[in-house]
């Protein structure tokens, strides 16, 4: 039986955004997050009951993120590099901010294979799918993304992820 | 430190989800995607679930009928694209707190009957007929409807009816004067049967 679409905005409306916050900047994150529920609601009646609605959330995020981040190459924003300070504001999290943006700086595809693992937790067959190429590939890219957030952001670990 | 999903909670996150999933319940009636929208009020026969598709007030349930169930019953009849959309049930939620209030003695929605058919649904068609403070019993209702022999259909009819409060099934009685049976317990159709005694 498929549940209202209600309760899937209510067990992944969350992880969806802080997924789209990792991949792309705050202000576009939630333009992602509000298309991604839209495309979902449209979709979601077809949706077989069987599917996993997290990895399929994550999948519209993905196709809309790259959307906007496809719209930004070509159209540079005003600012073109990370601020080497960290906001006052403390977005998104003041106490990891030094983490927020060792995350932003990494490569386009580190940086989503590390969302959709340690943020979203699908596993890299998922990611894989997700990105098109193999389970592999995706697990060195997310291996090569920790190893460079490692190196901007010392004393980061990784532990307690599915694989 | 360790990278876990926590690392990415925002401290306004909270505040954030709900400002967007009120803008998704605002896009999605904007782009008519939302098949079914709800909300719940608080009344003095406890909190109730209200939910209307675009034609109309569909279901009114009281907590007894346990509103997740409900929920699911509507997301399985109906359609599910289901979000909880408070404006689209702002004129009921002001009409019943009218109700309430004894400022409204009939209600002036449109009504989506889609949830019951046949003999049920007709019953519920008449029921607006039996007037604010008055009641009738099951057989008259029976004959209202052109059926005078359908006295355990109405029974039926009433007990299932999806729009309590709004479409009346509270002002029918058993012949012996007894309340008989409702969708809310016996205290609810008690309350709205004093409520409107007393206007």
């Amino acid at each position: 039986m498929k549940q209202p679409f209600e309760k899937v905005v209510e067990q992944h409306g969350g992880t969806v955004l802080r997924v789209c916050r990792v991949i792309l900047d705050v202000h576009d994150a939630e333009d992602a997050w509000s298309e991604t529920f839209l495309a979902a609601m449209r979709a979601y009646p077809d949706l077989p009951d069987s599917a996993n609605a997290e990895a399929w959330l994550v999948t519209i995020a993905h196709r809309k993120a790259i959307d906007v981040l496809r719209a930004r190459k070509r159209q540079p924003a005003p600012i073109g590099e990370i601020p080497e300070v960290p906001t006052a504001l403390g977005l998104p999290g003041a106490a990891d901010g030094d983490l927020w943006h060792a995350v932003a700086a990494l490569p386009d595809k580190q940086r989503q294979v590390v969302a959709y693992h340690y943020v979203a937790g699908l596993a890299y067959a998922e990611i894989a799918e997700i990105l098109g190429g193999t389970t592999d590939a995706a697990r060195r890219a997310a291996a090569d993304g920790v190893k460079n957030l490692r190196k901007n952001y010392p004393g980061a670990a990784t532990e307690g992820a599915p694989s | 430190m360790n990278i876990s999903p926590n690392h990415f909670t925002a401290p306004a996150e909270a505040d954030t989800l709900s400002r967007l999933r009120q803008r998704l319940g605002l896009a999605a009636e904007a782009e008519g995607l939302l098949d079914v929208a709800y909300t719940t009020i608080d009344s003095p026969v406890g909190t109730l679930l209200l939910a209307a598709t675009p034609k109309g007030l569909v279901r009114v349930a009281y907590q007894v009928e346990d509103h997740d169930r409900v929920l699911d019953t509507l997301s399985q009849r109906i359609s599910p694209r289901v979000l909880r959309a408070p404006r689209r049930l702002d004129a009921v939620a002001r009409e019943l707190g009218e109700y309430f209030s004894r400022q409204r003695r009939a209600f002036d929605l449109p009504l989506d009957l889609s949830l019951s058919g046949g003999f049920r649904q007709l019953v519920q068609q008449h029921l607006p007929e039996i007037g604010y403070g008055q009641t009738r019993t099951y057989g008259q209702v029976a004959e209202l409807v052109g059926n005078p022999r359908a006295v355990r259909a109405v029974g039926t009819a009433c007990a299932t009816n999806p729009l309590p409060v709004v479409v009346p099934c509270h002002r029918v009685l058993r012949a012996d004067g007894t309340p008989g049976g409702y969708v809310g317990g016996p205290a609810a159709k008690q309350a709205l049967l004093h409520l409107e005694a007393a206007a």
